[in-house]
């Protein structure tokens, strides 16, 4: 099977501190698929996502070296506008982080930085982009009340929709749905599957069964480093390693806080 | 560079001169200070002002060694009465009191942190003075005729009422910080302590005081400089009068920043009295910076081992 | 009852007094101040200007303290907030959390906290002298200022501490920058803590007295011009408490009151506030 190639790592190295977290990871994201990045926890799931628009680098004590390359450009050059990667890239973390305004102004907050000051452009990205997240219907009466009210699995699919609004062609997710309760976490993976046909997504995620369903391919990590790589079928049909093969069985004793 | 970049990166300068600015703040206090009191210390050095207790501006005579004493006599007494209350205070907050007492007692340690100097030094001359002119006063004078309750002064305004009014001032200071510094030890020392068959007050004696040592000490250095440095409740209490050093308790004492509030009109007015007035500024201003060093230093290195 | 519960029970009483003791000298102070205020305190007390000078005229009242410390304490409250905001905000939007800048700004920070207020008075007045400036409004304004900007900066960090980081992650992923992040995000987020950090240091800043003595000055007219004296209420205790005449020692006591008065209020007002305006906060 062909893929055309977004998201290019070459040769990423990650350390905190003394502790190397990514250990030359070289690895080619699919366009307009959902990959899934997998592995045991501490394996460097999270820290491989946040590479890609580069939110790693906030961390305590980090040091980046390699490339990754979005679109064939390489994003740490120096040249690069980070809020226009960002822009590039809608991220959906493990809890939903509502900003601390109204429904409304959490999604029109994206597309205001970006330029767009028309009060009716605003409404109508407003509600498109909640219609695409499945919340119009449960917040059209109150989207000017703090989004803060909102429960866990509606503050996530505004999160989703405020995401959306700025218009991504990637969609990053550190476990998205680990927070949700199981009809929340549908709702998200419906949506996820659904919009692959228009971004690109990658996926972290520790749950085997949800990387299977969602995903087109998958990525495996182990301590660090890249240890299996390929299309889904392939993966959990036959994994060459033996590492991934017994975490696939089940092998490795998961932490519940990864 | 669009507008918007160009925005963040003016802010990030312009933030970052301001915290530039700050910095500069303590080297820009002690080198104004520094120049303003350069004329005395060319004219008389160091040592003769800090050890002659000869103050006579007018003859151009200005030695600080009354009114240093003065302040180590007040500060002395203050931290007597301050450091025992203050620590046995933050022990019960929080080791022994119920959950609602503390979140009852915690907003009066605020509120008393919050009133103003001034008060302290109203409240001190309505109660405090008269309560040792009529009656610990007349009390120790009869029954210990010795050092240090011997004096002359029988007006209420001396050592021991600055003492007290100032140990009220402290207290809080130094229950807040021995406080958190307190619940910061962790539950499981206790807990292994406890376990051993421990009382609680072993416990407490032997395993979270002992861990909490550090912090404590820095709760009562801080303490201890904001002592030394108030100003004007001492200024009103103890009886700024004399240029002598105080031999007694019922002295009145003459402390440095008592000194230099009370100086602010005339200093103007007699040559090197201002230079004098800020030298003594200025010494207060380095004793107290590094009274809090050592504090926070301690504070700090407990906070990155937690 | 063995010899380790009589030690158990006596240093609990001694705890418990020591609290007990720190307590009632609150209750001992609040209740001096009122006992002594209220009686001096009436309507002209509070509308009127003292009358043939404010350390021997025996009539009128303490208007021009009670304008000159709010002149004082709001135009330092909103120096220091211009001052704290930016540093506090480029430390948690800019820095890393351990960085050595921060660390050191923090601590420098808690060192100008504990420095004592007749030091920047006597700061202050150098820094007068040098511009040829004399006591007035601005000088005292500057000089409070400095006073509660480590009170305030400090009150304000311990806010920012408590925003998640991932508030920032998910914001800056939506390609904000860091300024669109602070000014959109961290200030709504923060604005409870901001405020009440800027009541806090609003309280300090008018109780303190030895800070204005060389830079404010004292005057029997309210507050007019920035370039010239103010009164302010601690001074208004401390000069006519001094006096032989009972009359003006009456202005004194009511100066207590009201001072009093005004900093519990803030301080009330300041808990109040923290609680209102929660309504867009993430928890």
């Amino acid at each position: 099977m062909y893929y055309r190639t977004h998201i290019s790592v070459k040769n990423l190295n990650v350390s905190y501190g003394s502790q190397k977290v990514l250990n030359d990871i070289s690895i080619d994201i699919p366009d307009k698929k959902i990959t899934a990045i997998i592995g045991p926890s501490g394996c460097g799931k999270t820290t491989l996502l946040k590479s890609f628009n580069r939110l790693l680098e906030l961390q305590e004590g980090v040091s980046i070296k390699g490339q990754v390359l979005v679109d064939g450009e390489d994003i740490n050059d120096p040249n690069v506008e980070v809020t226009h990667l960002r822009k590039k890239m809608g991220l959906l973390f493990q809890r939903p982080q509502v900003l601390p305004m109204s429904i409304y102004e959490n999604v029109a907050y994206g597309p205001r930085l970006h330029g767009i000051k028309d009060r009716k452009a605003l409404d109508d990205a407003v509600s498109h982009y909640l219609k695409e997240a499945t919340l119009w219907d449960e917040v059209k009466d109150r989207l000017h009340k703090p989004a803060s009210r909102l429960s866990i699995g509606q503050q996530q699919r505004l999160c989703l929709a405020r995401g959306l609004a700025v218009e991504p062609e990637v969609i990053l997710g550190d476990e998205p749905t680990s927070a949700l309760d199981p009809i929340s976490a549908e709702r998200i993976e419906r949506k996820l599957l659904d919009l692959k046909n228009r971004y690109t997504i990658v996926l972290v995620t520790h749950i085997l069964r949800q990387a299977r369903r969602l995903a087109d391919y998958i990525i495996f990590l182990y301590m660090g480093n890249l240890v299996e790589h390929g299309p889904v079928e392939d993966f959990f049909e036959n994994p060459k390693d033996p590492k991934a093969r017994a975490y696939i069985s089940g092998q490795f004793i998961e932490s519940s806080d990864a | 560079m669009d507008t918007r970049r160009l925005k963040d990166l003016i802010a990030r300068k312009l933030m970052f001169m301001l915290c530039i600015g700050i910095l500069s703040i303590v080297f820009l206090i002690a080198v104004g200070l520094y120049i303003r009191s350069l004329p005395i210390l060319v004219r008389s050095g160091i040592r003769d002002i800090l050890f002659s207790s000869l103050w006579r501006p007018t003859e151009g005579r200005f030695g600080l060694a009354a009114f240093v004493a003065g302040t180590v006599w007040v500060t002395t007494i203050s931290m007597v009465i301050a450091i025992p209350l203050g620590i046995f205070t933050a022990l019960y907050l929080s080791e022994y009191c119920h959950k609602r007492t503390r979140e009852l007692v915690k907003p009066v340690i605020d509120v008393l942190a919050g009133i103003s100097p001034v008060i302290y030094g109203f409240w001190g001359m309505v109660t405090i003075v008269p309560l040792v002119r009529d009656h610990i006063m007349p009390f120790c004078v009869g029954h210990f005729p010795f050092f240090p309750f011997l004096s002359d002064n029988y007006t209420g305004f001396c050592v021991l009422t600055a003492g007290i009014v100032l140990a009220v001032m402290v207290l809080p200071i130094i229950i807040a910080i021995a406080e958190e510094v307190l619940s910061g030890v962790p539950f499981s020392m206790r807990e292994a302590s406890l376990a051993l068959g421990a009382t609680k007050w072993q416990t407490v004696k032997g395993v979270v005081l002992k861990k909490a040592r550090p912090g404590i000490f820095a709760a009562v250095i801080l303490g201890l400089s904001r002592a030394f440095g108030e100003t004007m409740a001492v200024l009103m209490v103890a009886g700024c009068a004399m240029h002598v050093i105080p031999r007694s308790l019922f002295d009145p004492a003459y402390p440095l920043p008592a000194l230099i509030a009370n100086t602010y009109g005339e200093m103007m007015s007699i040559p090197l009295y201002d230079a004098a007035v800020l030298l003594a500024a200025l010494m207060l201003f380095l004793v107290t910076v590094l009274f809090n060093i050592v504090g926070w230093k301690i504070l700090g290195r407990m906070e990155d081992e937690a | 009852m063995d010899r380790r519960n009589l030690e158990e029970g006596f240093f609990k009483i001694i705890m418990a007094g020591s609290a007990i003791i720190t307590v009632m000298s609150l209750i001992f102070i609040l209740s001096t101040v009122f006992i002594k205020g209220l009686p001096a305190l009436s309507i002209d007390m509070i509308i009127k200007t003292p009358q043939g000078g404010y350390y021997i005229g025996r009539e009128g009242g303490i208007l021009n303290a009670i304008l000159g410390s709010l002149a004082i304490g709001t135009g330092a409250t909103a120096l220091a907030l211009a001052v704290s905001l930016p540093v506090v905000f480029y430390l948690h939007i800019y820095r890393r959390k351990k960085s050595k800048f921060s660390k050191m700004v923090r601590f420098f920070l808690d060192v100008l906290w504990g420095v004592p207020s007749i030091v920047y008075g006597a700061f202050g007045f150098t820094v007068m002298i040098f511009f040829g400036l004399k006591a007035s409004l601005i000088a005292g304004i500057f000089t409070v200022a400095l006073l509660i900007i480590p009170i305030m900066a400090r009150s304000i960090d311990e806010t920012l501490r408590m925003i998640p980081f991932e508030m920032n992650e998910s914001c800056l992923a939506l390609g904000s920058t860091r300024w669109e992040l602070a000014a959109k995000v961290i200030t709504r987020q923060a604005f409870p803590g901001i405020l009440t950090a800027a009541l806090i240091s609003f309280g300090r800043g008018i109780g303190d007295a030895a800070s204005v003595l060389f830079t404010a000055g004292f005057t029997d007219y309210i507050p007019y011009s920035l370039f010239k004296p103010v009164a302010t209420l601690p001074l208004a205790i401390f000069f006519q408490l001094g006096t032989p005449f009972p009359e003006v020692r009456q202005r004194g006591y009511a100066s207590a009151l009201v001072l009093t008065l005004l900093i519990l209020a803030v301080s009330v007002v300041a808990r109040l506030m923290s609680k209102k305006f929660v309504r867009n906060i993430i928890k």
